[in-house]
Formats: structure tokens, sequence, C-alpha cells
């Protein structure tokens, strides 16, 4: 069967876009055959910088034949209706139609309507202009003398020309004609653009492939990396060398070169010292070549890069892209770099490439330059030193300055320190330093090696090893696949750092919708999420701001406060003294939040002093009282509906950590429904317990008990028109119930005792043991007492035996959400 | 371009580079303008190349433009640094089907030979929050190096273009020493002669590094530079509203788009010295980006409405 061939030969198309396009020129053009009735056998699309192209192998030459028969008027019927049907059926005159008859209608005519099936040449010239003029392109453009006019094409870069054939093997195939915007269809196309400059004529793809490989033209991406991957290796090893690999960069490498030449250049020992995440990110980043190094030597230096946190130039909270894309785990710095590195050109040279080598040396030579440069410089200040300067760079417009930021998070970092079991002191030291890499030159040019960058120059300054590792990792996890730190100060430091992010961005209201998560708020939650379950940290999210032991969330939310209405940018809150609900405060009174706390809310020295409708008064050291006026503004109306909206997105979020773990979100459900959920570890202790018991007999068994119980009860209670959820009455049990009531009853008091002891005591298997010994009870009951006895006591009884039940099962979870 | 002195080499004479380029640009068609007579930041600036994008008239112009970023002083101490260079310029509208062939061609002019060095062509989105412009194309890269820029100009002063213009920008400093094979940009040789006779870039422009940057950096007038910054943006306005055309005439042209615009220039490069000096915060820093952008909007909205930019005389 015949094939198709479609090459769209355009100016330059970028590296990262054309894997796509390629992608979405098959899909486009085989959607629209098939939806036109035309079936093939394969299809394979293909995409170098200049083309994209497309092979369709088994296409028919033409549609299948539609037959169509149409009843007519019976023989004899007027001419007016003879004519009408003649013309509705496209027939010249009556004696094309045959004559039929059947009983009932007597003899009419039926006109047979033949659609011979469109040839594929015209379908293809009719579906792919369309496909052309609206291509998914990220981002297209205009070009030329047409685009005077409205309207005119737009491509990713100037469109030249098309090929596009259709034929079977054995003959010539024909060009299918069509035109967009000017350019005409044809068989011909172009060669590698200086190897084989020229115009090649192509008839059908077995022999275009192999047209454009004699031009210098792979137009199989995945070769091309294979063959820069295959080369690349080749020349390290050839010098003792090994490649570091790099997916992303091979991808867009190979999108950058129809021929590919893979070449070896070298820079000056001497830039080694730098560190080898610099070196490799210069060379990566500015001149996208691979970087070497000698095999199975460790690396005096810091193991792991850095990630970007918040946004690509992480200095203020701009919105990130959705998906950052900086592959590279492990591997890079576990082994001393070389001082050479792998180019891919897209030359032949006739000096042999020494010319192309000479100039990237030079070009790595400047960048490298450059990278010890501020390197040197970096050194020179101390981290501390550089912390005045964060306050001229915004994280948020309403959350003020990375300075302020810092502020925070150091004191909340050495608040959650001893939660997590770290040195308070260090914690809060880490803190302090951690952001101030953004302030260095090498970060300043490099935003993807924050973090990293501290770390260097924390452990070069002396700090303790947790100091330096938790200026890192801080930032850490970064994704659902990231590692996440473990070292106490890092964990108390990322613990910070996020649920600042969290709750400023809950204060102002800018929170993820949709597909929309701006500043990542999602992935932060998910990293305090990990943090807190893999550390096994106890972290109540919620609890009473009038406990002494005040935690984590008021307390990250009053430093919220005191920032936002201190720089007079935001007021959502009515009242300041809504945040100790329970508690009265005259309305001029002063009061030192510090007594609440019994811990320095905002900075060391800043403390509110008083409060009243619109006003609240901040005391900044021993004397400046300062007041700030504020209105509400924002969606929420109080401290509480910000805490419990936040919860409930942590809610969410950890459903759908745990349903990406493989528990069963019905039991999540049936945990979550439970009243004061708000310590993650112990609701994921408990999810896990439940599901275990629930695959045990007895568990099943309950579960089917439960489930008679609460059915009776929902029917009973309905025709009653009341509820059952006093306590058995159990001198009614004795008197005047049976065996198997009495043997309940007297398991089911044990029973919830042990359960309620087990949780509290945090024993969830326990919990669930105490609870399986209702099964065998439970079961005889049902099987024996007929609960609907004629003595309506005796039945209401029987009713608050049933609910007993359920306020049974209620010690460990909600079990009308379990389902199956 | 056969029987040329050696030292109008471009490989070896840094003046001989333009020359090349401009005769190459003039043998195309392309107007050869000078430099504009004021401060820009890059040659786009230029109102041959930001109004001449715009409107349906045809137009090819090539010129250096001496660019000021008072932000990359770096008192020459860096070789690869300046606040104040050259670019080249090339401006063709509506871009020719061949314009990667013309710009390879310019490059085979200067000696740049294909069959020896890498030429790649790596996506560069290009956009002027100032100008309200944008377009696509690509760096284009010698070697690893990048050494123009090349853009098909979408949007000019907020206004699609119709038809769209192809801009071509040389580096001149960095391509002139890597055809030099020189290190600092100081060393360049400026006339191409040797010995006593020799010109560098140094001697021709270090001083001048060394002078802005401390002028730029430290000494620049920040109260004056703000007022300068007013007056520019009132006068623009003004000249704009002058320039409208009166309700009831047969004319419809605006009459002074030009000198409009050269306050929105003038605007634009107060802003540069300001945010040299330190003095303007992040927050504010996108506001008075906003504000030259609605000068040069308004400027193009002036062009549209003058002979140049497509108005039937």
């Amino acid at each position: 069967m015949p094939d198709l061939l479609l090459e769209l030969f355009s100016e330059e198309i970028p590296a990262r876009m054309q894997r796509r396009a390629a992608e979405d020129l098959k899909k486009l053009v085989t959607d629209a055959l098939v939806e036109r009735g035309f079936l093939y056998e394969g299809a394979k699309a293909f995409a170098t910088p200049r083309r994209l192209a497309l092979h369709i192998a088994g296409l028919p030459v033409k549609g299948q034949d539609v037959r169509e028969e149409r009843k007519g008027p019976r023989v004899g019927s007027p001419e007016g209706a003879i004519q009408g049907f003649l013309k509705g059926a496209g027939l010249t005159s009556i004696e094309q139609a045959k004559i039929e008859s059947d009983p009932k209608k007597g003899e009419f005519y039926v006109a047979i309507i033949e659609k011979p099936g469109r040839s594929t040449p015209d379908v293809l010239a009719e579906i792919i202009p369309a496909i052309v003029k609206n291509f998914p392109w990220p981002k297209s453009m205009r070009w030329g003398a047409a685009s005077a006019e409205p309207g005119s094409l737009r491509w990713v870069r100037p469109l030249h020309s098309i090929v596009c054939t259709f034929g079977p093997e054995t003959e010539d195939p024909e060009i299918v004609r069509f035109e967009v915007d000017g350019i005409a269809t044809g068989d011909v196309t172009q060669g590698h653009r200086f190897l084989a400059p020229g115009e090649i004529r192509v008839k059908r793809f077995d022999d275009y492939a192999p047209a454009l490989e004699r031009a210098k033209v792979v137009i199989d991406t995945d070769r091309r990396k294979d063959m820069i991957l295959h080369d690349a290796k080749d020349l390290a090893f050839a010098q003792g060398l090994e490649l570091i690999e790099d997916e992303g960069l091979l991808e867009e490498v190979a999108g950058l070169v129809e021929w590919p030449v893979v070449l070896m250049g070298s820079f000056d020992e001497a830039f080694l010292d730098i560190p080898p995440e610099v070196i490799r990110t210069t060379i990566r980043a500015n001149q996208k070549c691979f970087v070497l190094k000698h095999p199975g030597n460790s690396s005096p230096l810091v193991g792991e890069a850095g990630r970007g946190v918040l946004a690509p130039s992480s200095e203020s909270a701009a919105p990130i892209p959705p998906s950052p894309t900086l592959p590279h785990k492990g591997g890079e710095g576990s082994s001393a770099l070389a001082n050479k590195f792998i180019l891919v050109s897209n030359l032949v040279a006739s000096d042999g490439g020494k010319t192309i080598v000479g100039g990237n040396e030079r070009v790595v030579r400047a960048r490298l330059s450059d990278a010890k440069f501020f390197w040197e410089t970096d050194k020179k200040v101390k981290l501390e030193d550089r912390l005045e300067k964060l306050k001229s760079i915004v994280f948020h417009e309403k959350l003020g300055t990375q300075y302020e930021r810092v502020e925070r998070i150091a004191a909340l970092a050495k608040e959650l320190a001893p939660i997590v079991g770290a040195d308070p002191a260090l914690a809060e030291r880490a803190a302090r330093l951690a952001k101030a890499d953004l302030v260095t030159e090498m970060v300043g040019e490099f935003p993807e090696l924050q973090g990293l960058m501290g770390r260097y120059y924390a452990s070069l300054q002396g700090e303790h090893a947790s100091v330096a590792a938790a200026v890192e990792e801080h930032y850490k996890p970064l994704g659902p696949s990231d590692r996440v730190p473990t070292d106490s100060v890092s964990v108390a430091v990322a613990l910070a750092d996020k649920i600042d992010t969290l709750v400023g961005f809950w204060a102002i209201d800018e929170k993820p919708t949709g597909s929309k998560d701006p500043y990542a708020l999602r992935r932060a939650a998910l990293g305090v999420i990990r943090l807190v379950l893999e550390n096994n940290i106890r972290l109540n999210f919620a609890s009473n701001p009038l406990r002494a032991d005040a935690t984590i969330l008021i307390f990250a939310r009053l430093l919220q406060v005191a920032h936002l209405y201190r720089n007079g940018q935001l007021a959502a809150f009515k009242r300041i003294g809504e945040q100790f609900e329970g508690r009265t405060f005259p309305a001029n009174d002063s009061f030192d939040v510090n007594t609440l706390t019994g811990t320095p809310v905002y900075g060391a020295e800043t403390i509110f002093v008083g409060h009243r409708a619109g006003e609240i008064k901040l005391r900044s050291g021993s004397l400046e009282i300062e007041t700030y006026n504020f209105e509400l503004v924002g969606r929420f109306s109080s401290l509480a509906e910000i805490q419990a909206d936040l919860l409930s997105f942590f809610a969410d979020r950890l459903k759908v950590y745990l349903r990406d773990q493989g528990a069963r979100h019905d039991l999540i459900d049936a945990v979550f429904a439970l009243e004061g959920q708000d310590d993650l570890l112990m609701i994921v202790r408990r999810v896990e317990a439940l599901g275990r018991f629930l695959d045990t007999e007895d568990g099943r068994n309950l579960l089917a008990g439960y489930r008679r119980a609460a059915n009776i009860l929902r029917i009973e209670e309905k025709k009653d028109g009341r509820s059952y959820s006093e306590a058995p009455d159990l001198q009614v049990v004795n008197d005047q119930g049976q065996i198997e009531e009495k043997a309940l009853a007297v398991v089911l008091a044990k029973a919830k005792e042990e359960a309620a002891a087990a949780v509290e005591s945090e024993d969830f298997e326990g919990a669930m043991r105490a609870l399986s010994r209702l099964r065998q009870p439970v079961d005889s009951f049902f099987d024996k007492v007929t609960v609907n006895a004629e003595d309506p006591a005796l039945r209401a009884n029987r009713l608050r035996l049933l609910n007993d039940i359920r306020e049974a099962t209620r010690t460990v979870a909600d079990f009308s959400r379990i389902e199956g | 371009m056969t029987s040329e002195p050696a030292h109008m080499n471009p490989a070896r004479s840094f003046q001989g580079l333009i020359l090349t380029l401009q005769r190459y640009w003039a043998e195309q068609g392309c107007v050869i303008l000078q430099p504009y007579d004021m401060e820009v930041g890059a040659g786009t600036f230029h109102p041959a190349t930001t109004l001449r994008a715009l409107g349906p008239r045809p137009w090819r112009a090539a010129y250096v433009q001496p660019s000021r970023r008072p932000k990359d002083g770096r008192y020459g101490e860096n070789p690869n640094r300046l606040q104040h260079y050259y670019q080249f310029q090339v401006i063709l509208k509506p871009n020719p089907p061949n314009l990667q062939d013309l710009y390879l061609g310019s490059l085979k002019a200067i000696g740049i030979d294909t069959a020896l060095h890498d030429i790649r062509f790596v996506e560069d989105d290009w956009e002027s929050p100032t100008l309200g412009a944008w377009g696509l194309g690509w760096e284009c890269w010698c070697d690893g190096m990048e050494v123009s820029q090349f853009t098909y100009f979408q949007q000019v002063a907020g206004f699609e273009c119709s038809p769209v213009a192809g801009e071509l920008t040389y580096g001149l400093e960095r391509l002139a020493m890597y055809l030099q094979g020189v290190e600092s940009i100081y060393d360049l040789n400026f006339n191409g002669l040797d010995g006593d006779q020799k010109v560098t870039y140094g001697e021709v422009f270090l001083q001048a590094e060394q002078e802005y940057s401390r002028h730029n950096f430290e000494y620049a007038d920040t109260e004056m530079l703000f007022r300068h910054f007013r007056d520019a943006e009132a006068a623009c306005r003004k000249y704009l509203a002058d320039g409208e055309p009166k309700a009831g005439s047969n004319d419809n042209r605006h009459l002074m788009a030009l000198p409009a615009y050269d306050q929105c220039i003038k605007a634009s490069h107060m802003f540069n010295l300001l945010d040299a000096r330190g003095v303007i915060s992040v927050t504010e820093r996108q506001s008075y980006i906003l504000r030259v952008r609605e000068l040069a909007k308004a400027c193009g909205a002036a062009w549209l409405k003058t002979e140049g930019g497509g108005v039937a005389a």
C-alpha cells in the first residue's frame, strides 16, 4: 500500500520544541485521516533543527466507496414529485432509477447513489494545510512580505518549503498538490546547511531518509543522540576519562545539529579550584557542553548540587515555570572533574575541528574566568555580612523583603529546633545564613546554584557542618522524588522556610487554584509532609494558641501578622485579639505576646504592645512605639479562617501523598473524618493500622457487623424520628436481655475502653486489636437477637447497643467512609 | 574588496570590520546611516529601527550605533565588559526570504569561513519591555560564541509589525576580538596598522570607560537625573499632544512623532543611569520601565499617523 511523505522545511526550530512538534504533527495528521475513515499501517515523525518530517506507511489509495439506496415516489406519481426525487438523488432521468415493489406501497422508484471513496491525495490536500495553519507551536511568528496582510501564516520560524508525496513503492509517487499561504508543495528538500547545500529531489520516505543522510542530515533525534553519546564516551575513554552524562543537555544539543560532530576541548587546570558544580553549570548553561571526570576519585567537595526553590531567580517570589527541569542527580561532583569538555558541533570542518575547538575553548576560558572571579570575590565577604543586602530584595510585594523573611524563618527555626531534635542556636544560625548566598556574585549569575554556594561559603568560613548543610538543604525536598534532609538542623530550617512561605501566601490569599500554583505552594506543603513523616516528627498543626507549647502554625502566623502590620500592607484581620479566642482583652490594654507564647514573636526585640479595633501597636526595641492602622481586606475575615483553610489544604496534600504511596483513599477519609486530626504522623500511622486491620478476617467481619448495625440504626432512627445515641441501659440488658446481648454489652464496654486507651497512647494496632474482639459477640448478637423487640424499652435499648458498636469503631476511624 | 590594503582587513582592524559590514549591507541595498546622535542602550532604539519597523513602508538600513549601558561599566578592568560599545545594526522590512543567507554572507565578508567555523542559530526570543517590543529569532553562534542576534520583529511599541522586519545586531567588539584573536577588548587593533602607527581600542576608549564608570556608579547627579526623567517624560507628552492633527483640518497626520520619540529615548537613558546609581528600588524599577513603555507606545501610535508610518502625503 502507498506511503505518505511530508516534510515541513523551515529556519531553525528551537531545540526544546522539536520532539513535541514531531509528535503533534503525527497525531494531527493521523487523527484527521482516521476521522475520515482512512486507516494506516504505521506512522513515524522526525525533527531536526530545520525540518519536521512525517512518514505514514500503508495508506489506501482512496477511501471506501459508499453506496446508498434512496426510496422515491410511487411509479406514476405526479411529475413534480418525480422531479424532486431526481434532483435530490442527483439523477438526470427517471430511467436511472430502479423500480422496486412491496405489498404495501406497490411499485416505487429507488435511486442508487454511489459515492466513490475520495482519493487519498485529495483528502491529504484538504487536511494538511489546515494542520499547518493551526499548528500548536508554543510560540509562533509571522514573517516576510506576506506578513503585511492580516491572517498570514504563522510558524515557529519562517517556513520555506513543503514536500508532500504519496504513492506506492512500485511507481513514482505523486506530489500531493496544495498551497499554504503561497508555499506550494513539491518534492524538493535541502541537505545540511553547510556540508551539503543545494536541492535534493525525493520520492518517498525510503529514499528521503538515505538521501538526507548522504546530505549530512540525520533525521531521527534519537539516532543523533546515540551518535553524540557514543562518540562522547569514546573520546572520553580515549583520554582515560568518564563522561558526566546529562540527558537534558543531550536532548538539547541533539536539537541543535543535523549532523553531530563531537569534539573535545580543554581548559586551564587552575580553574579546577572552582567548585565542580559551578564549572559544570557554567559550561552547560552557557556553552551547552558536557564535562568529564576522572573515574573513581571521590570529590573533596560537597556531594550534591542544590536546586532552585521558589523561583528561577529565587530572589523574588516570582511565578515559577510549571516544570523545573534541572535533572541532574548524584553523579556530578562525586568524582573530580577533568579539565576537559565535550562540545557537539554541526560541522565536519576542513581543519578537523581545530578552529572550532579553539573558539569554544576561548569562550569556556572567559566564562570560567568570570566564575573564578565570582568565587574569589564571594569568599571575601562573610555570609552574615551580606544580610543587609537582602533588604533590597523583594520576596513578594505583600510579603516584604528577603531580609524580613530570614528574620521570620530564623525565629521559627529556633522554635522548631527542640521539636525536631536540633540545637536551637544552630538552627537559628543556619536559617539566618540560608538566604545570604542570593546576593553573592555566583548565585546572581547562576540562580540554580543557590543553596549549594551558600553551603560552600558557609563551610569555608568555618560554620558548623550542620549549619553549612542546612544552608543547602533547607530548600529540600523540591519534589516528590527529591531527597528529604535528615540532619535535624536542616529539617528545622527546611520546615521553617516552607511554613513561612505557606502561611505568608495564605495570609495574602494567594493560594493555588486549579492547575495554577505559581509559587509552588503544593510543593511546599508536600515538602512539609515528607519532612515530617520521613523523619518521624510530631508536629501538631492546630493546637490551641493559648497552650504554653504554642505550636507551629499559630506561631508562624503571629510572625506573619506582625510583619504584615508592620509594613502597613496587609490587614486581613478584624481584631488582633481574635487570635486569642477564649480570652478577652480590653481594647486599649497593652499585652505582651511573649507572655502568651513564652517566646519572642517577631525577632528578638519586637513585640506587640497593644491592640484595638483597626489599630495595632508595635514596640521595636525598648522605646519606639509605632501604630498601624488596618482594615479588612481579602477573603478571610479571621485568623481562624486562614488556619482552617490552610489545614484543609494540608489535609488534601496529605491525601494525595498517601494515595501516591498506595494507601486507600477511603481509609484516609475515614481517619480524616474524625475530629482534631492535626498531627500528620499520627494520621498516617492510623491509616496504616486501619488498612492492616481490614485485611484480616476479624477486620472484615467487624466492618460487616458495623454496617449491619449502622443500617438498622439508620432505618429505625428515620422511622422513629429520633436518635439512639444514649448509652445503653445495662439494667435493661441484664434484666430482660438475651445472653448474646449481655455478652455484647460487656465486650463493648471493655473494647471501647481499651481502644480509647490504646489510641491515647498512640498504639493504633492495639486499638484495632481491642476492636477485633467485638467481632464474635457482634456476629452472635445479629444471629440470635431480634433488634425490633415488641417491648419498646427493650427495642430502644437494643438500638442503643447498635449505636455503641458505631461509637466503638469511631475511636479509630469513621467506618462509614470505608468502601468495598 | 579585492584590492584592499592589509590594514583594512576585518581580521586585524576594528574599523576595517565596521567598514566591511557597511559595504556588504550597502551592496544589499541598505541605506547606510550614521549613529543616532543621542544616548541609547542599544541600536534598536535608533528611530531607524524602532519607528521604521512600524507601518507598511519597505525599509532597509544599516548603521553602527554606539550603545550605552551604564550598569555594565567595570572601570576598564574587565576585559569583556564595557558601558559604551558599538553595535552594528541591520534592519530589513519586510525581511527578505533569504535573510539567513544574507547574514551568512556578511560573516563570509568579514572572513568567517563556514567550512572552518561552526555557525549555529540558537533559540533566543527577544523582548524589550521598555519599547513594548518583542520578536522571535536566534543568538547566532560562531564556535560556541554568540556573535549576533537575529530577530524577526513581531511587535514594536505595542503595535503588530506588518510587515515583519528582520533585525540583525552584531556585537562588534566581541566579533573583532574573535577575528583578531585577542583576549581583551582593550587590546583590539582599532586601525589595523602596526608599530607606532597602531591605535588600540584601549587607547581610544579605556580612559572613557574609567571616567564614565566613576560617573555612572558614583557621581551622576541623581536629583538632576530624576528631574531630567520627569522633564523628558513631560516634553514627550507635550510634543505628542502638540503634534496631533488639528480638529477640522484636512491633514490628519501627526506632526512631531520624531521629536517626541527623542524625549522617550532620553527618559530611557536617564532611567538607565539612575538604575546604575542604585537609587531605584526593585518595586519602583518596574514602574519606571512602564512609564517609558507608555511613552514608546504613544510615539509609535503617533508615528503610524505620519508619512513615514504609511499615511499618504
